[in-house]
């Protein structure tokens, strides 16, 4: 009777958090997934602290600023497998379009040019945006890729039970980049 | 690839495809034979009613015998040739092969309009491609959005010739060309003018259904919305044929 239970982690970095709503968006399987899994650490629950050992860490987003990368190591660090979840964090998407143009161009148009009241660039209490933006595996060793923008429930799903049955998951079988 | 006009004798040779014995006219060409019979093999610059290119090296196969690789789309068949379409060693190289497709301009298929619809897409999730391995390149190429009708993004370009083949081998209108080298190399229309400007095109429209990404795409069109129809070219390049 005694199955046993898989840690999760799950964490968003420069993403829109459509991954994690995809993940929610599981519906009644998310009773069956929660008899399976505890997750330990995610925006989604109140734990505050990234345990020890964790079996299963999932990745939205890419690293565009210095937190981003100070968790993704970390994730690295104390997580068994690393999942990138979604095509942000597994080839840079979206906010990786910015690598088209110089940082300090970027951050005039978005904090001077479009701005007509006190133009500033912010400083204090937001981390500091890196020269480029990349993919996890840009930085840290990433185990399992799941493309997909998000990708679906059910993809999450497909993935999240070869792990749990220690099996190889297929993501290719299931999502693609865009889907 | 017409055959010529008269053909008094064509001999019929026999082979194997993996584990497949079969027969063709030795006119033809590995890939037309494969897709008869329905063995997939991945293309990106083949089509059919156009010339062959072989540009794009998805279509290699290994042939028993020749260290050396064939692309399937160039090569006629042999009698007694032993044709392997699915070896570890292929599926490792086409993966490679789209991962620099990816990798060299800026694929951003979820805000693609030809997102769901994409010869490049389906190809990299067939061919297991869930992630590059090697970093993007972080250039931009411009869009040209000067035709009335058409727009044309580099970033999506992955420079099959398509295009140019079916603007010349069926409008007769050879409006596309390919100018540059490496990584400048890109489509033009006449000399390098912006698509409105140029004399030759018809506004036909073919280029835009035989591009096999969001490279050419119709004005107009948002995310996912570009679907293609190329059921027009292989009718039409059948009545180009000298009869
Ligand atoms: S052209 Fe195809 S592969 Fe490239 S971004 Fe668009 S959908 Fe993706
Ligand atoms: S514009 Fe489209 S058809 Fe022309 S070379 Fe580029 S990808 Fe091929
Ligand atoms: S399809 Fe044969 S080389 Fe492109």
């Amino acid at each position: 009777m005694n199955t046993p239970r898989l840690t999760v982690a799950t964490a968003w970095l420069d993403g829109c958090s459509g991954c994690h709503m995809s993940l929610l968006d599981m519906d009644q399987r998310l009773i069956e997934l929660s008899e399976r899994i505890d997750i330990v650490y995610s925006p989604l629950v109140d734990a505050k602290a990234l345990p020890e050992r964790v079996d299963v860490g999932l990745l939205e987003g890419s690293i565009s600023n210095a937190d981003d990368l100070a968790l993704a190591r970390r994730f690295r660090e104390h997580c068994r497998v690393l999942v990138s979840l979604g095509d942000c964090a597994v080839n840079g998407n979206v906010p990786a379009m910015r690598n088209h143009f110089p940082l300090e161009q970027v951050l005039a148009r978005a904090y001077r040019e479009n701005v007509t009241l006190q133009p500033q660039l912010p400083e204090r209490g937001v981390p500091a945006l890196r020269q480029r933006v990349v993919p996890i595996h840009g930085e840290v060793a990433v185990d399992v890729f799941v493309p997909g923008c998000p990708p679906s429930a059910e993809a999450i799903w497909q993935v999240l039970t070869a792990l749990l049955e220690g099996r190889d998951p297929d993501p290719s079988a299931v999502t693609r980049f865009g889907a | 690839m017409p055959g010529p006009a008269s053909q008094p004798k064509v001999r019929v040779v026999t082979f194997r495809v993996d584990d497949q014995d079969l027969s063709a006219r030795e006119d033809e060409t590995l890939i037309e034979v494969c897709r008869e019979h329905r063995i997939p093999i991945p293309s990106l610059c083949y089509l059919e009613g156009l010339s062959v290119w072989g540009g794009c090296r998805l279509c290699m196969v290994e042939i028993v015998g020749q260290p050396r690789l064939a692309a399937a789309c160039s090569t006629r068949v042999i009698e007694g040739m032993e044709v392997r379409t699915d070896t570890e060693r292929l599926r490792r190289y086409r993966r490679i092969l789209v991962e620099l497709l990816f990798a060299e301009r800026a694929h951003v298929c979820s805000v693609c309009v030809s997102n769901g619809h994409c010869e490049l897409q389906t190809l990299a999730q067939r061919c297991g491609v869930d992630h590059m391995r090697m970093p993007r390149r972080p250039v931009s190429y411009p869009v040209d959005s000067s035709h009335e009708m058409f727009r044309l993004d580099h970033d999506r370009c992955i420079l099959c010739t398509r295009c140019v083949r079916v603007c010349d081998e069926i409008e007769g209108a050879h409006t596309w060309d390919v100018m540059g080298r490496g990584s400048d190399c890109r489509v033009i229309t006449d000399m390098a003018q912006p698509w409105a400007e140029s004399e030759t095109c018809t506004s036909c429209g073919k280029c835009v259904q035989v591009c096999p990404t969001g490279a050419l795409v119709k004005q107009g069109t948002s995310v996912g919305e570009m679907v293609k129809d190329q059921h027009f070219l292989p009718i039409l390049a059948r009545r180009r044929q000298p009869r």
